[in-house]
């Protein structure tokens, strides 16, 4: 099946020069991603997954800047927009919730001008269409009596109640593409499940692709059909999310599931953390970032940054331990070539 | 004279054997509201629990369901509105509580704001063991030091150093080392990991755990991620808007909940488990958490609980024994599947 591809970030580099020296937040990044598709990006802090994907809507931040690579979403390239440009895709076409609910709404407008100003500034509704519009919105994101609502303020809103208004403005256009932020880390769990329900349920209804950013394995589990594994600016695995769960090939990706306390866990397990710190963007290591924290390090690793291993179609890794075993693996399949042997090792019927 | 009686006829017999016990605590922060009137936010009301020696007691809860301030009330960081609070049965509700300080420490959520930028690492350390005269001379201050900083994993020369060139990794081990100056007994551990990356809040759950081994402490463990909560724990606590819910062994908590909220808050935890969460079906909860200000009539639940009626909103479900060693308030623990 060929579905479209809405978004193609190819080999970009982006960079913040500080004062202290260049920090290469992203480093040579690839994302693909089709139309419908829920991609979860996961990774530490630092680790570039919020610079990555602000750098679709071209909203990276002064002294951060695109080195090379590009940026092709819906047909633009969003590299060689300007501002005017951009600011007409923005919203439009991809809108964008970001973490903090408390702080992402202007607190001296009421909910209603707020959700009303990007539909005037996107579509050419006047403003009584704008009204039941807005209204609409809020009965879609599940708030109760939204005339009312529509007139507070946003401290007058609980934390939940301002992530689903956020949610409402991201709608509002009808966006191709949502990029969620970390959209529950500053909400209490029960809060989180009603958020990531009315998630699902709204990708469902207007048919929309969704970049969840997060650093909790179990949202991405429940909502995410791709992941990309991020550290240090780099993606070093990637995959379907059974590939990432269930047959992990980075270190790091197998790393973050083991240290992880399970709760269905019926017995006490031991947790088998990550030892070492996070890198120091500032002076990364000059092989596999990863590196100085991995168990399996080789002389190679700390030399030079890995290619990435193709283990199917959509699942990608980046580690030289698997270099090996594929070219160890090549020569045994090329042995048995030659001498004639019908077994042929399998995994081909992807 | 007659105080005193009063007191003995108001509290339960203390538990033997508990390091900590807390009976009937309760913290109301007032809050003005116009002239004459005070209101009360009733933070925690009405919370009694036990911890034995050597045993980590887990307290979960939503935030403002009063976890951190029970923590802190315990430590009477903030005197307590009423209630008692027993360290190995002398009541220190009223007492001064220097000699307790060295026995009973905390270590903070926040590892960024929770030490001082402009002292090094070794006299955050030592600051406590200066204050109670712990060190001799400067040099066993200086050894004494060194040994704590070596304990939770970082070095000597860490010690000359400032907060701000540490990772929140660190910084949070160098809160722990802070804590473990004195040789305390007990701790409470105020969410000491959700400020931490994934990969680094194992490490700090483990080191938790071998310090408990090697110096027989007894932890309070506050936090809201259950998991976490349920991995490092023997029994566990869930806490609604100032007022324990349920409480349990931890397994027993998480396999065999009887209270609806806890169960809510169990199935709302995603699982880090594709195949398991295709399946889950969540029990989600409608609304949000009522304000303290202003909590409901009768249980504090039930305007989120699916199975409450008219009994639940005239009165207040008792906290009662379901189980062996499980307890828990609500009406209609028959009716919830």
């Amino acid at each position: 099946m060929m579905s479209n591809i809405l978004l193609d970030i190819k080999n970009l580099k982006l960079s913040f020069f500080t004062p202290a020296g260049e920090v290469k937040a992203i480093n040579d990044v690839s994302i693909q991603m089709e139309e419908g598709d829920v991609l979860g990006i996961v990774g530490e802090s630092g680790s570039g997954k919020s610079v990555t994907s602000y750098s679709i809507m071209g909203l990276t931040a002064f002294p951060g800047r695109i080195v090379s690579g590009t940026i092709d979403f819906n047909g633009h390239r969003i590299n060689d927009m300007t501002e005017a440009e951009l600011r007409a895709i923005r919203g439009n076409e991809v809108s964008i919730i970001f973490q903090d609910p408390m702080t992402s709404l202007n607190p001296v407008y009421t909910i209603g001008n707020q959700i009303r100003e990007v539909i005037l500034l996107h579509t050419d509704m006047d403003k009584r269409k704008a009204y039941e519009r807005s209204v609409e919105l809020l009965n879609l994101v599940g708030i109760n009596e939204p005339e009312k609502r529509l007139k507070q303020y946003p401290h007058e809103l609980s934390g939940g109640m301002r992530q689903r208004v956020m949610i409402a403005i991201a709608l509002a256009c009808e966006p191709k593409l949502l990029i969620a932020d970390e959209p529950t880390t500053a909400l209490d769990v029960t809060i989180q499940a009603q958020i990531m329900e009315l998630m699902t349920e709204l990708k469902n209804k207007i048919n929309m692709s969704i970049i969840l950013i997060t650093h909790d394995l179990g949202i991405v589990s429940s909502m995410c059909q791709k992941i990309v594994v991020m550290y240090a600016g780099k993606v070093v695995e990637s995959g379907t999310i059974d590939d990432i769960f269930y047959n992990p090939k980075h270190e790091y990706t197998k790393g973050l599931l083991r240290s992880i306390p399970k709760l269905q866990a019926k017995e006490h397990e031991k947790l088998i953390p990550i030892e070492g710190t996070p890198v120091d963007m500032l002076n990364p290591p000059a092989g596999c970032p990863f590196a100085p924290r991995c168990e399996k390090c080789m002389k190679i690793c700390l030399r030079e940054m890995p290619k990435y291993t193709k283990l199917s179609d959509v699942h990608h890794c980046a580690c030289w331990l698997l270099q090996k075993e594929a070219f160890e693996e090549s020569k045994k399949s090329e042995a048995s070539k030659a001498t004639g042997a019908a077994e042929v090792s399998g995994g081909g019927d992807n | 004279m007659d105080k005193s009686i009063n007191q003995k006829q108001k509290f339960g017999t203390p538990r033997k054997g508990a390091l900590v016990e807390v009976q009937n605590l309760k913290q109301y922060f007032p809050i003005s509201d116009g002239f004459f009137k005070t209101k009360y936010v009733k933070a925690v009301d009405d919370v009694s629990f036990y911890i034995d020696k050597g045993e980590t007691l887990g307290l979960v809860g939503e935030s403002g369901c009063g976890k951190t301030t029970t923590g802190r009330s315990l430590l009477r960081l903030y005197e307590p509105t009423d209630g008692r609070i027993l360290y190995n049965g002398v009541d220190i509700t009223h007492v001064e509580m220097m000699p307790y300080r060295r026995k009973m420490q905390i270590v903070f959520q926040d590892p960024y704001a929770s030490l001082n930028p402009r002292m090094t690492v070794g006299d955050i350390v030592g600051e406590a063991i200066d204050i109670h005269k712990l060190a001799g001379s400067q040099k066993e201050r200086s050894d004494k030091i060194i040994s704590m900083l070596e304990r939770v994993g970082l070095n000597s020369e860490h010690a000359n150093r400032f907060p701000h060139e540490f990772s929140g990794g660190q910084r949070q081990r160098i809160g722990i080392a802070r804590a473990l100056a004195v040789d305390p007994e007990f701790i409470v551990c105020d969410e000491p990991i959700s400020a931490l990356d994934v990969s680094i809040q194992a490490q700090v759950v483990n080191m938790f755990e071998k310090l408990q081994e090697e110096m027989g402490l007894t932890y309070l463990f506050i936090a809201h991620d259950l998991s976490v909560v349920k991995h490092i724990s023997n029994r566990i606590g869930v806490m609604y808007l100032g007022k324990l819910v349920e409480l349990a062994d931890s397994y027993e908590l998480v396999f065999n909940s009887v209270h609806p909220y806890t169960r809510s808050l169990i199935s709302a935890i995603p699982i880090p488990d594709p195949k398991t969460s295709r399946i889950n079906k969540r029990i989600i909860l409608e609304g949000d958490v009522p304000s303290p200000l202003n909590p409901p009539s009768g249980c504090r639940f039930r305007t989120r609980c699916p199975y409450a009626d008219e009994l639940c909103a005239s009165e207040e479900p008792k906290f009662r024994e379901v189980g062996s060693r499980h307890f828990s308030a609500c009406h209609h623990l028959d009716k919830v599947k």
